[in-house]
């Protein structure tokens, strides 16, 4: 089974109008975008998308010339009550997994923990150690 | 040559040449041009160039006719490095002043001791004509060794006959030191440096107004706007005058402000000064923007005909309320070629594409944008990313910081790094557009 999600992960340039030349793409092939955050630096940033088709995307915006990298991350769902995330978190941190970059949607009443770590080996002993709830391709099917 | 002085009262270094009329600069203009184009038929280099196209020294019978002779470019002293341009032996020279060659081949002036002692007037009689005698303290504090500022200037304060200090270029605390323990009266510097002397006094509580004697600046050798001039005069309480030189023609001394500060006088008892369309190569009218192309007419070693500075620039006037009716010429105003010219380091696009290209994460498209911010030239080069290699800032941020260095040790300053998509920069036709000087000097 496969343990991990692909992301895709879209370099833009920090300016107006270049989001939306990304959207119209996924838009034209008809690929819906299940989550998306965009963190910026002055001068550029990165858009991270987890959609219907990662890979059709992927070939897509490539051939668009669009720097696109896909990205394994990794998504656990929890209990959407208060507590369940610094739960998750802090069994990771225990273990002293560092998150490069994390973000959070509610997918079927549920909360989905995105996250991409310095050891994700590492982390999946601990996901797998806990019991916690780990997503894939399949949970994803829209 | 003439080494005596004039009284102190007097506005003139050499009255008899600064004030001629324009009648009488054209009629020693015409017998000096003659006399160097046939000096110039000792030089291999212009002997063929003159053969090829069937001109003879005696063929030039008026000013006008100066227009027959080919123009000289940088490639041609390139391409004659290192001495196919003399004309003389080599046994006459006693001088040798050669550019970095940051781009390729680089370029070899040479100067007989007649030419060195006339660069030395020239630089003299700039300074007298903004008021500095025998009695005043001159600092040069700009680079030395082949960059011609330092001993062109040396020389010229020294016949003047002031008490010249060979400061150099850095450590301000020491230079600062100089100024108030020495009285200096008079200090040559680039733009930039003197803002950077003018920090550093502030940080030790040295008010230049009270604390020194400094009466005269020249700054020169980097573009600068006349806002950034008056800025300079705000802060340090005295006049800075404009110096305009080119190791090609001596040095510094080749044209300079007077106490009018309107436009540099050029000295056309040694330069012939003409400005031509850059695209055609005809002559513009006066007032029009063109580029600068110089003939010098004293020199021994190596006069240079018709030389193409690639400098923009045009003609103020010909006649000033200081007497002088030498040509008014207005600073420069930018290059006709790509070479930038950023606190006074030369710096052409091919050495930052030369760097960026070691890059493999990098695209081939690049643009470089010149910016004046608090009155220094700055520099972003902005780069297409090749493939999107990491989806994590600090391995992006770490790329940009390795491009910076490396662009840091070719150019020796250092520029702000943008990455880009690919795709991002335009793509011209042809040509492509690799700098935008948005700097306001040339606006």
């Amino acid at each position: 089974m496969n343990n991990t999600l692909k992301q895709l992960s879209i370099f833009i340039e920090n300016k107006s109008g270049t989001l939306i030349k990304v959207l119209e793409l996924f838009s034209k092939a008809r690929i819906q975008i299940i989550a998306s955050t965009i963190a910026d630096t002055q001068d550029y940033g990165i858009y991270r998308v987890l959609c219907s088709a990662p890979c059709e995307a992927y070939t897509i915006l490539k051939e668009h010339g669009i720097n696109v990298q896909l990205t394994d991350v990794l998504a656990i769902a929890i209990e959407d009550e208060p507590g369940h995330a610094a739960l998750a978190i802090s069994a990771l941190s225990e273990a002293e997994v560092n998150i490069l970059y994390m973000y959070s949607f509610l997918w079927k009443g549920r909360g989905v923990l995105v996250m991409r770590t310095d050891e994700s080996d590492k982390a999946l002993e601990v996901i797998a150690k806990k019991d916690m709830d780990l997503l894939n391709e399949d949970d994803f099917i829209i | 040559m003439n080494n005596s002085f004039p009284k102190d009262t007097c506005p003139y270094f050499n009255e008899k040449m600064e004030t001629m009329s324009r009648t009488e600069i054209e009629v020693l203009q015409l017998e000096r041009l003659q006399a160097t184009v046939r000096h110039c038929m000792n030089s291999p280099f212009y002997k063929n160039r003159f053969e090829e196209i069937g001109l003879k020294p005696e063929d030039i019978k008026t000013l006008d006719d100066i227009r027959r002779i080919p123009f000289t470019t940088k490639q041609d002293l390139r391409d004659t490095y290192p001495f196919g341009m003399a004309s003389v032996p080599l046994r006459e020279c006693t001088r040798l002043h050669s550019s970095s060659g940051t781009t390729g081949t680089p370029t070899v002036i040479l100067h007989t001791q007649k030419d060195l002692e006339e660069w030395a007037a020239q630089v003299a009689r700039n300074l007298w004509m903004v008021g500095l005698r025998p009695d005043d303290v001159f600092q040069n504090s700009s680079g030395y060794g082949m960059f011609t500022g330092g001993l062109g200037f040396q020389y010229g304060a020294e016949r003047l006959g002031m008490l010249t200090i060979p400061a150099a270029a850095g450590n301000s605390i020491r230079q600062i030191k100089f100024i108030t323990d020495f009285g200096t009266t008079a200090l040559h510097a680039v733009p930039s440096y003197v803002t950077r002397l003018y920090e550093v006094m502030q940080s030790m509580g040295v008010n230049p107004r009270k604390d020194t004697k400094l009466k005269v600046l020249a700054i020169g050798a980097e573009p600068h706007s006349e806002e950034q001039r008056r800025r300079i005069e705000e802060m340090m309480g005295v006049k800075a005058y404009n110096s305009f030189g080119m190791s090609e023609m001596c040095g510094p001394g080749v044209g300079f402000e007077c106490q009018e500060q309107n436009g540099l006088h050029f000295w056309e008892d040694y330069y012939i000064v003409e400005i031509v369309d850059p695209e055609t190569l005809e002559p513009v009218p006066d007032g029009e923007v063109g580029e600068l192309v110089l003939t010098s007419l004293c020199r021994e070693a190596m006069p240079l005909l018709r030389y193409r500075t690639r400098d923009l620039t045009r003609v103020l006037g010909r006649t000033c309320p200081c007497g002088r009716n030498h040509v008014r010429i207005d600073r420069m105003r930018g290059r006709s070629d790509d070479m930038m010219v950023l606190r006074g380091v030369n710096i052409f696009p091919i050495q930052i594409e030369k760097i960026l290209m070691t890059f493999p994460e990098l695209a081939n498209n690049y643009l470089i944008t010149l910016t004046t911010d608090e009155d220094n030239d700055n520099m972003t080069v902005e780069v297409e990313l090749e493939e999107l290699f990491t989806d994590d800032y600090r391995r992006l941020q770490n790329l940009t910081n390795r491009i910076q260095r490396a662009l840091k040790d070719e150019i020796l300053l250092t520029p702000h790094v943008k990455l880009l998509p690919k795709g991002t920069l335009p793509v011209s036709e042809g040509k492509a557009v690799r700098v935008v000087d948005k700097r306001t000097v040339y606006q």
